[in-house]
């Protein structure tokens, strides 16, 4: 055990989800002074999104995988006398002195009002599992009232209990579609259809190669199997090789048109199908949200996750990741990454005996989670799904055509000048929607990568904030967990 | 207007009945529940779209559903800009549609 040297380590957590909530979970048991902040108000992340106290279900359980753990780390978290839970808590911005020690800047109260609490944390150690949020490609149509994410479809589900639809295609890539499936089933949505846009060959791989490794993993096995039961039993079709390229309709979406594509997701001419349809959910995998690990100087991979070693530490010390930050690699992945980061941020080891379970398990998922994606991620060819009036900044409107037209004129090859000449990702939502395709039609333009040091997700302020927040930043932090009382 | 909240009767999950509340959007008067967010709400009394955006003035409502995308913000009490899908309704609360046009250059 960690013993003296972590007593009085203060660990603050970012993200009260299945990584952060075994962080927080861990670093509790190794006697660390804990903060776990989330911005919801709710803890579960989005993977045990639920209902609000005031309309909780006696059977919650059903529409939830492993409710059981959440429930467990939930009233650990809750309980521990040195545990601090913050909810509806926005971490706005992250900064840190010339010394290196990090300070968060933190904004408390009701989602978006002027009335929020302002607050500053120097933690010693600091855990980063912000999670990731839809990667969604645009399509022309996908600006229309009824398409969703497929994420707001299962958050709808979950913790409102209403169905996005009566009459509901989904469409996009990864596994993520089959647990959005039965969600809406739950709901009593009729489903037309998921269509997947890989074809079957593109997905054969990850079972097929060397299956052996996935032992550890059997109870994906069972998951999937689930799956493919409510698929039966709702007669809902699962196709692959097809993706959405249209919604129409006027004010709201009436119909889709789905397409067959070839495996880098060319649409092949002459295979469209119209459905009707009231809802229509997409999602074609996920974008981390590393905003702050960027703030904090953590070293991004190309594929931009955070770096971090077998302890989960990032190249910036004290600065820890877990979950989908670190790659998209499912709960379990994240609950085990969580557990060696909260234990090593309040001073222990990645070899000390408590970890040994969950350093061999997080091998297995995320290896798990690389063929999921090999399998699943996007290809190249949806550009070719796209029309000139297509949007691709529904914040600011900018068009395909506009964009292409104004990276051409300007010969721009960086993010930062197309950003300010098109407007793409410069509107509300600050590219968090946009910013990923809007990289991917800029280095199609230019032929090469993202020519400049600029990213997307390099954000001072992290979440928009009312400039009253601003005003009153600075003020010192509340503890409620002080020496005395750990003596 | 076809998203649907499930009755708490006839919901498997036995969802708890909770209090009921009042709230008006665009002047309309709306019911709803403890614990709904505006946008479930909004949702819930067959209100699919609440902003129009500011170049092209569409309809827009709910996207991400999960307060990353700012699709679904609207006007609650005089304050502007908040996400519905992420706030909780409170009763008597006043929403309002948000259109924010573009500021007028002048020459």
């Amino acid at each position: 055990m960690a013993g003296e040297t972590s007593r009085n380590r203060h660990v603050v957590v970012v993200g009260g989800g299945p990584a952060g909530l075994a962080a927080a979970a861990a670093a509790i048991a190794a006697s660390a002074r804990v903060t776990l902040l989330e911005s919801g108000d709710e803890l579960g992340g989005q993977f045990w999104r639920h209902l609000p106290q005031e309309r909780a279900g006696a059977k919650e359980s059903r529409l939830h995988h492993n409710w059981s753990t959440y429930t467990q780390l939930r009233d650990t978290v809750l309980g521990a006398a040195c545990c601090e839970v913050l909810t509806n808590a926005q971490v706005w911005s992250l900064e840190r002195d010339p010394q290196g020690s990090i300070q968060l800047n933190i904004a408390r109260g009701p989602v978006d009002s002027g009335s929020r609490e302002t607050f500053q944390l120097a933690p010693d150690a600091l855990v980063l599992a912000t999670g990731a949020h839809d990667r969604t490609l645009p399509f022309p149509g996908w600006t229309l009232p009824g398409v969703f994410t497929a994420g707001a479809a299962q958050a709808f589900a979950k913790s409102e209990r209403i169905a996005l639809g009566q009459k509901v295609v989904i469409a996009g890539a990864g596994p993520f579609l089959l647990p959005v499936m039965t969600s809406l089933v739950s709901a009593n949505a009729n489903v037309v259809g998921v269509f997947e846009a890989n074809p079957l060959r593109n997905l054969g791989g990850w079972v097929a190669d060397r299956p052996w490794k996935l032992a550890g993993a059997s109870h994906k096995a069972g998951e999937l199997l689930e799956y493919v039961g409510a698929h039966v039993r709702h007669r809902v079709p699962y196709k692959t090789g097809r993706a959405v390229v249209a919604a129409h309709g006027t004010d709201r979406v009436e119909a889709v048109t789905i397409a067959k594509v070839d495996r880098n997701w060319r649409p092949i001419a002459g295979t469209e199908r119209r459905y009707a349809a009231d809802a229509v959910c997409v999602s074609h995998g996920f974008t981390p949200r590393i905003e702050l690990a960027i703030a904090a100087g953590c070293d991004i991979s190309p594929q931009k996750f955070v770096r971090v070693d077998d302890a989960q530490r990032s190249s910036v010390d004290g600065v820890y990741a877990a979950g989908e930050i670190t790659s998209i690699g499912g709960s379990d992945a994240a609950l085990y990454e969580g557990q060696i980061a909260g234990h090593c941020a309040a001073g222990g080891d990645v070899a000390d005996p408590e970890l040994r379970r969950a350093v061999r398990q997080r091998a297995t998922f995320t290896h798990f989670a690389g063929r999921l994606e090999a399998a699943h991620g996007i290809r190249p060819g949806w550009t070719s799904w796209l029309s000139d009036d297509t949007t691709l900044c529904r914040c600011e409107e900018t068009s395909v055509k506009s964009f292409r037209y104004t990276v051409a004129v300007t010969g721009s090859a960086g993010l930062r000048s197309t950003k300010l000449t098109t407007r793409a990702g410069l509107g509300i939502c600050q590219g968090r929607i946009c910013g990923r395709n809007v990289e991917a039609l800029l280095a199609e333009a230019t032929g090469d990568p993202v020519g400049d040091s600029a990213r997307t997700d390099r954000r001072p302020i992290v979440a928009p904030i009312r400039l009253a927040d601003l005003a009153t930043a600075g003020a010192a932090a509340p503890t409620t967990c002080t020496e005395e009382s750990e003596s | 207007m076809t998203a649907r909240l499930i009755r708490a009767e006839d919901d498997p999950i036995e969802r708890r009945a909770a209090a009921r509340l009042t709230a008006t959007f665009d002047g309309k008067h709306l019911e709803g529940e403890a614990g709904q967010t505006v946008a479930g709400l909004l949702l819930a009394n067959g209100i699919d779209s609440w902003r129009t955006t500011s170049v092209n003035g569409r309809p827009r409502g709910l996207f991400c559903g999960i307060g990353v995308c700012f699709d679904c913000i609207v006007t609650v009490n005089d304050e502007r800009d908040v996400r519905a899908c992420q706030r909780r309704v409170q009763d008597g609360d006043v929403v309002c549609p948000q259109h924010d046009e573009l500021p007028e250059v002048k020459h």
